[in-house]
């Protein structure tokens, strides 16, 4: 039993020594071994290639998503210990966090702010890699699980719309319900079991509570590991180069911790600032207690679903709320497995000419649209002009077999008279439909007034 | 060990323990979504309104007169021959409550601006079909609408109306 010449570690330092077993030199193999034995920044791989840092090239978006979710489940976990699933008591319960409760308002505003950025940017990450072309082999069950992701967070916030039990929540998910029902043979059905009856009620409530608090969060953290999983199994990020330049072989790499990090750190601070302002000086929507003998005129669904409530307005609810919806996602999941000639991942818009083209196709897409929009308004009417047709054909499958005529004329348009590749002229058609979409989404957030009525901004503004 | 000569189209034993085990695992999957829809289903039937309202004496309802009753969710119309219609106010285009205009004599939807005439036929899309019904009974001078079950209907017929 000798004396140790050296003092035994403190307890403090034994417990630090336990759970971080190696001790942060700085040097690059400790920069590495870092990030390996960091549950959280083992998300990262320990080196990424120094390109694909460059923030104009991915904007941070897939890392700001994860950031706002994990926002969502600590706001939404403190708004559960205020909250009551019931008809008579949820308003109320939401009256009280805003008034009586401290920071209430700003976590419920948080919450708001966050769900509704999280579709924005989700949207826009979606955007991104298809631009770039980082959505082919082999990150194309990456995309999937991508849009899988991009469904959760859209069925979340329409559970979420729900629980504040006001107006906008009553008749917004009477609406979505509504479209629900027009699904063929078990739309029917599908709409009772959601809504637990014929019309929302008590049980409605707790389906939706059930659905937002637990089902939906559960999937979500599922599919978000799966995903940034394959991530890093498919290669990390697509690795960008300029238009002219050859596919990149081999780069430079640089250690994730602290080149990737870093900037993380400082786009995570930059966008939950941002929120934090903003959530300090705008209230989230809190209308009257939910009636349901009055239908507010106008009755708008949540924004993100008002280019289909557009659709509804110029065509059959069975194609334009179902149909049109289907259709576009099956092509968004089609994309990748479709065969094309690209070879220019990592190059935005393909190519010099498929950026003259995405110019084009935007351009045409806003003038499109808005036409149709106002001559479907004011001049055209196809039931009368086809009154021996039932609504379905003559408002619903006759103008569809138009639109996807035009779009493969468009197509081959593109290929003809501009000599664009195929995936140039892909994503041409891809462009003119996603400006449509954003241009149906714009008109009836900011030019649909009472009645449905097309009515400029400020007069929409003063209803 | 001997090599079994199986003849063409037999099936092994490990085949038929797969395929077994397959059929279980199925028939156990079946059995866990059907208990899963029906664990879902078990509160359909409570519906608040869905009963026979009582809604007053006949001569309470002049031809030409439309009445709301918000409980039942429905409008009962007496139309200017004297025919009795209960009209559910529900939408048939994606479920908004129909407010009555006296001013235009329609039912105008406030969500996508279907318009529905005095009988419920539609006289602006989208509504894709009138607005349903409700069954009216006349027992002893007094109006009764049974809000069970609402029936659709693809236009208005004058057999739908009930007189005193």
């Amino acid at each position: 039993m000798s004396e140790s010449t050296s003092a035994p570690d403190p307890f403090w330092k034994k417990l630090w020594r336990s759970a971080v077993r190696e001790p942060y030199t700085g040097d690059r193999r400790s920069r590495l071994r870092l990030v390996m034995n960091n549950l959280i920044l083992h998300l990262h791989p320990a080196q990424v290639p120094v390109r694909t840092l460059r923030f104009t090239y991915s904007w941070g978006l897939g890392g700001l998503s994860a950031l706002l979710v994990v926002l969502l489940a600590v706001t939404g976990a403190m708004l559960m210990f205020v909250y009551t699933p019931a008809p008579d008591q949820a308003y109320q319960s939401i009256m009280a966090l805003n008034t009586q409760v401290w920071y209430g308002q700003l976590v419920r505003n948080l919450h708001h702010w966050a769900g509704n950025a999280l579709v924005v940017v989700v949207a826009l990450h979606l955007l991104r890699v298809f631009f770039t072309g980082a959505f082919r082999e082999p990150r194309a069950f990456n995309w999937l699980i991508g849009l899988a992701l991009l469904l959760l967070t859209v069925v979340a916030n329409f559970t979420g719309y729900l629980l504040p039990w006001d107006q906008l929540a009553y008749w917004g998910i009477t609406v979505g319900a509504g479209i629900l029902a027009y699904v063929p043979v078990v739309g029917n059905w599908l709409s009772q079991v959601l809504l637990g009856g014929p019309e929302i009620g008590p049980a409605t409530l707790l389906n939706f509570y059930g659905l937002h608090l637990s089902v939906i969060p559960i999937a979500m953290l599922f599919l978000m590991s799966l995903h940034f999983w394959r991530v890093r199994k498919d290669g990390g990020l697509s690795v960008p180069r300029g238009v002219d330049e050859a596919p990149v072989l081999k780069d430079e790499n640089v250690t994730t911790f602290s080149d990737l990090v870093r900037p993380e750190a400082v786009w995570a601070t930059v966008t939950l600032t941002a929120l934090v302002l903003w959530s300090m000086f705008v209230n989230a929507p809190l209308e009257p207690l939910a009636n349901p003998d009055l239908s507010p005129n106008p009755a708008k669904a949540a924004w993100y679903f008002l280019g289909i409530q557009e659709l509804l307005l110029h065509f059959h609810p069975l194609i334009g709320a179902i149909v049109i919806p289907g259709l576009a996602l099956a092509a968004l999941a089609a994309l990748p497995y479709l065969s094309g000639d690209m070879d220019s991942v990592g190059v935005y818009f393909r190519s010099r000419r498929g950026r003259w083209l995405a110019a084009f196709s935007a351009a045409a897409g806003a003038l499109l649209t808005v036409g149709y929009v106002l001559v479907d308004e004011f001049y055209l009417d196809l039931p009368a002009l086809l009154p021996s047709l039932p609504t379905l054909l003559s408002n619903g499958v006759v103008p569809l077999a138009a639109l996807l005529l035009g779009l493969i004329g468009y197509h081959g348009a593109m290929r003809r008279f501009f000599r664009a590749t195929r995936c140039e002229a892909t994503l041409s058609v891809f462009v003119l439909v996603l400006t449509g979409f954003i241009g149906l989404t714009l008109i009836g957030i900011f030019f649909r007034g009472p009645g449905m009525a097309l009515l400029w901004p400020w007069e929409v503004a003063g209803h | 060990m001997t090599t079994q000569v199986s003849q063409p189209g037999a099936v092994s034993r490990r085949e038929f323990l797969k395929l077994g085990w397959g059929l279980l695992a199925g028939v156990a999957a079946l059995e866990g979504g059907l208990a899963a829809v029906q664990f879902s289903l078990a509160r359909v039937a409570a519906g608040e309104f869905g009963g026979v309202f009582t809604c007053g004496p006949v001569e309470a309802f002049p031809p030409g007169s439309v009445t709301p009753f918000n409980e039942g969710r429905f409008y009962l119309l007496r139309l200017d021959d004297g025919g009795f219609l209960a009209l559910y106010r529900r939408c048939t285009h994606l479920g908004c409550a129909v407010p009555w205009d006296p001013t235009t004599n329609q039912f105008v939807c406030p969500c996508h601006a279907s318009a529905f005439d005095q009988t419920g036929q539609v006289l602006n899309p989208p509504a894709p079909r009138p607005l349903d019904r409700f069954a009216v009974a006349i027992q002893d001078g007094q109006v009764r609408v049974d809000t069970s079950r609402p029936l659709e209907r693809e236009q208005f017929d004058p057999s739908q109306l009930v007189y005193a």
